[in-house]
């Protein structure tokens, strides 16, 4: 039975203890400071290709994958330097990652875009937009087939929903009662096209009804209500219920990608997501808490250190070595027989 | 030794691989309840149950994207897509993510999956009868078999599903009803080895699927002639062996090579520049090239047989290189 639901903004969720709030805040710093860094990078010539930046929309990534267990299964879109970090990949690899060193999570091979790390179940951010649902569909088949109940969760864009992929993804998933939490990030763009130039329907969780997936829309930009609306996800679909749909409204901060004109938006329009921060948010609800702002400040401080430890790890570390470039292909290669094409 | 057709020794190595390992299952249109649409499956639903014969939607994308995934995620899948031209919708799924999991993430990741499909024709006309084993063939990280006689089908399907590598498998649909001798033991064969199927001194041929048998027939007529064709098929386009090519040239100086692809970028293409590369020397007649001629195929029965090469197409071509 499809369904809609709209819970008003949070008291804070039992589950959540002081600790854990506290570090959910730190993540959505880190991921904030990291990414600010990789623009700085990036200006500098250390990170090269595509670059996308997740400021403003940490809320989602962390506030989702803190309402999973460690041993769920997480696969990303290409904007995934936040999933990544919120998963527990370190800034040090990530970064590396970023420049394309030996050091990096993929080994510099993958880059921006295909951050992954197989002992935190990251699967990957994948580069075709869209086509992760029908991977995330997969991996979450492979757990059902055995009787793991974890869950898979997968993020994509507004503008995946548009896709094939997405469609059949979602079709597919129900039909098998699949464990999938099906994540939309709309930011209300498709690069520069907006949601309505481009989609029928501009509510996501609309197109989730037509496969009669349970769904809701969530304030992306609050973390708390991601992580109610995640747990609410996961317990549905661990119990065996097949999948679920959560479309978190959020907004990214900089262009699509490094060197974005901006010509799809005003100014305006950003300065009024900006009042809409989702750090402060959740520094003032922390505040409401009783949590004061020296131990706010004092995570700032921290994370400041681990961000510059992590640009100077990553700049010190070594180029992937030429015999990488052959590496990986197979797992056996046909080692340099000039006979074997 | 059992006389057994092409199309048992596909079901045959299916159903003995699902029944050694747990983590080898099935999916696609129709393999199921209907028990597949060329028949391969047949029966299998009754014997696995509908967790490891599964009938999906017709949806190309995800059949492949989720073979994918299941196969990172530690299963072994056999994703069957009917044709190879509606396997063109499975194509990003494989050449973006069968074939860039293990290096894009720094060897983090595998991906053990087959992807079965078919080449053939038969009054099909243009969408229905295409071959396009060369469009993966060119793409590292996949692996590609297109085996021409029931042994190879055989011992290549069980090797393929037991590679760690995500293996592209295509049959052709003109090759489900020929016998051939299948040991009764099992077996498997190695993935990318190529084999002489006939000797001869005079002429190679090269060829696969169904024009290895188009180029027997021919070297068996052409024997009555005194002309004695060296056959080599290379069931494994991908890795690609060589060798058997390039030593029977160097025995033969001339070769012929029969593809049902279309003139121009195909198979046939890149064997020719690889004689060239490695028996430049040894050459004698410029390399003769046997494939249909770019055109989309017709409905219409005559004009049909007339696009598609075989034996006697071969024998002319055979005839022009001794010239």
């Amino acid at each position: 039975m499809p369904r809609k639901t709209k819970k008003p903004a949070a008291i804070v969720p039992a589950s959540l203890d002081e600790a854990r709030l506290l570090e959910m805040y730190r993540q959505m710093v880190l991921i904030r400071r990291i990414e600010e860094e990789a623009a700085e990078a990036y200006q500098r010539g250390l990170i090269g290709g595509f670059l996308h930046l997740y400021i403003g929309e940490e809320a989602t990534a962390v506030g989702s994958i803190n309402a999973l267990r460690d041993d769920d299964n997480v696969v990303v879109h290409y904007r995934d330097h936040g999933h990544a970090l919120a998963r527990g990949c370190t800034a040090r690899e990530v970064m590396a990652e970023l420049m394309g060193k030996a050091t990096g999570l993929s080994k510099g091979k993958g880059g921006s875009m295909h951050m992954a790390k197989r002992d935190c179940r990251l699967w990957g951010g994948y580069a075709i937009v869209a086509a992760q649902l029908s991977l995330a569909a997969g991996i979450a088949l492979a757990d059902q087939y055995v009787g793991e109940d974890r869950v898979t969760i997968c993020y994509f864009g507004d503008g995946a929903t548009n896709n094939g992929y997405f469609h059949e993804s979602l079709n597919l998933s129900a039909v098998w009662k699949l464990p999938v939490i099906w994540v939309c990030e709309n930011n209300n763009y498709g690069m520069g096209t907006r949601v309505d130039r481009a989609s029928a329907v501009t509510e996501m969780y609309r197109k989730a009804c037509a496969y009669d997936i349970p769904t809701e829309q969530v304030d992306g930009q609050n973390v708390l209500d991601v992580f109610e609306a995640t747990q609410r996800a996961a317990e549905h679909v661990r119990s065996g219920n097949g999948p679920y749909f959560i479309e978190a409204r959020t907004y990214r901060y900089r262009g699509h990608s490094m060197g974005d004109p901006e010509r799809y938006r005003s100014k305006e329009e950003v300065e009024e997501w900006l009042k809409n921060d989702p750090i402060r948010r959740f520094a003032s609800i922390l505040h409401t808490l009783g949590i004061d702002q020296e131990r706010l400040d004092a995570i700032h401080a921290e994370v400041e250190e681990e961000v510059q430890d992590a640009v100077r790890f990553a700049e010190e570390s070594p180029e992937p070595p030429l015999e990488a470039l052959y590496e990986d292909v197979y797992a056996n290669p046909p080692a340099g027989d000039p006979f074997i094409l | 030794m059992a006389q057994m057709t092409y199309r048992d020794a596909v079901r045959r190595a299916l159903i003995e691989e699902m029944e050694r390992d747990e983590r080898v299952f099935i999916m696609g249109e129709e393999v199921g309840v209907w028990g597949g649409t060329f028949a391969v499956t047949r029966g299998m639903y009754d014997m696995f149950g509908e967790k490891r014969v599964r009938d999906t939607p017709i949806s190309e994308l995800v059949i492949a994207g989720a073979a994918v995934g299941a196969a990172m995620n530690g299963l072994r899948p056999v994703a069957e897509i009917m044709t190879f031209n509606f396997a063109l919708l499975s194509l990003d799924a494989m050449i973006n993510h069968a074939a860039k999991v293990r290096y894009m993430f720094g060897g983090q990741f595998e991906c053990p999956m087959v992807l079965r499909t078919t080449s053939g024709w038969g009054q099909l006309s243009a969408t229905h009868s295409q071959t396009f084993e060369n469009y993966v063939a060119h793409v590292p990280g996949l692996k590609v078999i297109m085996p021409g006689t029931p042994a190879d089908a055989y011992g290549l399907l069980k090797a393929a599903i037991r590679d760690p590598d995500p293996v592209i498998f295509i049959e052709h649909t003109h090759l489900y009803r020929v016998r051939g001798e299948v040991p009764d033991e099992e077996f498997l064969l190695p993935i990318g080895q190529s084999n002489i199927k006939r000797e001869g001194r005079d002429v190679t041929i090269v060829a696969y699927s169904r024009m290895l048998h188009e180029a027997l027939k021919a070297a068996d007529e052409l024997a009555k002639e005194g002309i004695e064709c060296e056959v080599v098929d290379i069931p494994t386009l991908r890795p690609l062996d060589l060798r058997p090519v390039v030593q029977s040239f160097k025995k033969t100086y001339r070769a012929v090579l029969a593809t049902e692809q279309w003139l121009g970028y195909g198979v046939d293409a890149e064997i020719a520049a690889q004689i060239y590369e490695h028996a430049f020397d040894y050459l004698d007649a410029p390399i003769k090239r046997v494939t249909a001629p770019p055109v989309p195929l017709p409905y219409n029965k005559h004009l049909e047989l007339a696009a598609m090469p075989d034996k006697e197409d071969i024998k002319r071509a055979v005839l022009e290189v001794l010239r």
